[in-house]
């Protein structure tokens, strides 16, 4: 009987021959990611009175939720984590200026190799199953276990494959495929369990868009998430909690949008009346990719964002913002009177740079529409694919690229 | 330190629906408060103030299914645990509150029962590895997951950190 992709790796992790859904394994974690909460990681691991890190290579600490420094509190709390990594010998260490959003830089710095175990303290390091990656988020304690340890118990998943075949139509991407599946499956509908992703549409996309699969699988609770990459994969005959088939053509017609305050909360977008705009974001760990960027940047050309509207675009990393700028993107989006942010989580996270105030509404290519993410209780966040959150921005309403695009540009 | 107890008594102070998230819990604008007692002040801030001010030390916070969803934030747990909570009791966790509430020493207990079999108010008795718990104020009792070897025994130490302070101390 053949192993699921997460059963492998957890086999191999823990030096077993293999490893069964529900069996608790204790594996060696290749790779240990922390963002600003490291200050809580390096209060409890010295609390455990081990003086080093066990492997100060295995170690990638990356600012993100709250740069540059909002406030003392956080300066403080940067300054002692700054510290630390001296202390320690940690060279992995991307401060202010020099990272970005703590996915998209562990993944271009290239730390990230198939098969490896990566635990971040971060739910959205699932991102990095799609580099064939076992990467899963924990918690700050448990991380100060890790760098005293090495290694982590876990509970071997069960899988569930999705296999997606078919053409997207224009417009459509891995956005609004994910978002279907976590309407489909709801917010637990994965929870506890892997997700692998497979399919001629899955493997036609770019790993930026695999990296949104893999990155949103967690909010639908997945430990881990996987798309295929050459060197290894799931075992013939391997067994699975689930299939599911989704053709891209047929399933996905238009737009898929989650309605607050629930991320499975999904409707298509004509599903949705009018809707007016205050608040435009696009960046995140989920959708602040290159891509995400230029087709933002395509759907704004030559068009202004609407006024009662104001669009808010954060290149995930200090690379994605040159190579935006480079290539123009920024420009355009300027020209439109988008405003850019600093790479980082910027208003995903709720803390700074686009809060919300009470009755405004965002169409956000973020990852969470929860109460109050983004500001106040009483704001409300559609999360929606980046070429959805550019159209609205020009329309100044929930609107299909679409419609804001003539055809002639539109098949450019 | 005495190990913690494995029956726990207490008072429901909150009965909440399902898909509690981490954001409702602990709001992600508090973040950067890394002193753990300090966590407490904002629980469940914007949601559900009042729990905050209800909560005696104890108390138990009884949900539906999903508790905890969202982010890895070990804040949520921290402020639950700093706020005086004696446990949670829910019908289902997400994985990663889940693990950060054993890892503080804060009970997480799985009851499917526990949201249709209580109300604000209620006395419980949970026992912690016999699997059940006895309302005592509606004299009911309902099932509830035995926990784990491996969660009894982080508890009982009072958390990860206190478990492997031993564990080092004894090699040392």
């Amino acid at each position: 009987m053949g192993m699921t992709l997460a059963e492998k790796i957890l086999a191999r992790a823990s030096g077993r021959a293999r490893v069964s859904p529900h069996e608790i394994v204790v594996a060696n974690v290749d790779l240990a990611m922390s963002h600003e909460n490291a200050d809580l990681v390096r209060k409890s691991f010295a609390e455990i009175g081990v003086p080093r890190v066990w492997d100060p290579s295995k170690i990638v600490i990356i600012f993100d939720h709250r740069i540059p420094a909002e406030s003392e509190k956080t300066a403080t709390t940067h300054k002692a984590v700054r510290e630390f990594v001296a202390a320690q010998g940690i060279a992995h260490f991307y401060d202010v200026g020099r990272g970005g959003i703590c996915h998209q830089v562990l993944a271009e710095r290239g730390h990230v190799k198939p098969g490896m175990v990566v635990v971040g303290t971060d739910s959205h390091t699932t991102t990095h199953g799609a580099f064939g990656a076992f990467a899963t988020g924990i918690g700050a304690t448990e991380m100060a276990g890790v760098w005293a340890e090495g290694t982590l118990w876990f509970k071997v998943p069960s899988t569930i494959r999705i296999e997606v075949d078919g053409e997207f139509h224009e417009w459509i991407s891995a956005k609004d495929l994910i978002l279907y599946i976590i309407g489909k499956l709801g917010v637990a509908g994965a929870d506890y369990r892997a997700v692998e992703f497979d399919g001629s549409a899955i493997r036609r996309m770019t790993i930026a868009s695999r990296m949104v699969l893999a990155n949103l699988s967690m909010e639908m609770g997945a430990k881990a998430a996987f798309t295929p990459v050459p060197e290894i994969g799931p075992d013939p005959g391997a067994v699975y909690e689930r299939v599911l088939h989704i053709d891209a053509g047929r399933d996905l017609a238009e737009p898929q949008i989650a309605c607050p305050h629930s991320v499975d909360h999904v409707k298509p977008l004509s599903a949705l009346g009018a809707l007016p705009v205050h608040q435009c974001v696009l960046g995140s760990c989920t959708n602040g990719r290159l891509e995400d960027l230029e087709v933002a940047a395509r759907v704004v050309a030559g068009r202004s964002v609407h006024p009662r509207t104001r669009l808010i675009v954060i290149p995930a990393s200090q690379l994605v913002y040159r190579d935006a700028m480079r290539l123009g993107y920024l420009e355009t989006l300027m020209a439109a009177g988008a405003i850019i942010n600093p790479p980082g989580c910027g208003p995903c996270v709720g803390v700074h740079q686009g809060i919300l105030a009470a009755g405004e509404v965002c169409v956000s290519s973020t990852n969470r529409n929860f109460i109050g993410r983004m500001g106040s209780k009483d704001s409300f966040v559609y999360l929606a694919s980046p070429a959805v959150v550019a159209a609205s921005a020009v329309a100044g309403e929930l609107a299909h690229p679409q419609a804001i695009c003539s055809p002639e540009v539109s098949h450019a | 330190m005495p190990d913690a107890p494995l029956i726990l008594h207490g008072r429901v102070c909150a009965v909440l629906g399902e898909n509690i998230d981490t954001d409702i819990i602990y709001p992600g604008r508090y973040l950067n408060i890394t002193d753990r007692a300090q966590t407490a002040e904002h629980l469940f801030e914007l949601a559900y103030p009042s729990i905050r001010r209800d909560l005696q030390p104890g108390d138990f916070v009884v949900a539906s299914k999903n508790f905890g969803c969202g982010s890895s934030r070990e804040q949520a747990a921290t402020a639950l645990k700093f706020a005086g909570a004696g446990a949670v009791l829910a019908a289902s966790f997400a994985r990663i509150f889940y693990r950060n509430a054993i890892n503080l020493g804060l009970p997480a207990v799985v009851s499917p029962q526990a949201f249709s079999h209580c109300a604000p108010g209620d006395e419980l008795e949970i026992d912690l590895t016999g699997g059940s718990v006895h309302n005592v104020t509606h004299n009911i009792v309902f099932p509830a997951a035995p926990l784990d070897p491996r969660a009894v025994e982080l508890l009982q130490a009072g958390g990860l950190i206190p478990y492997l302070k031993r564990k080092h101390a004894g090699v040392a």
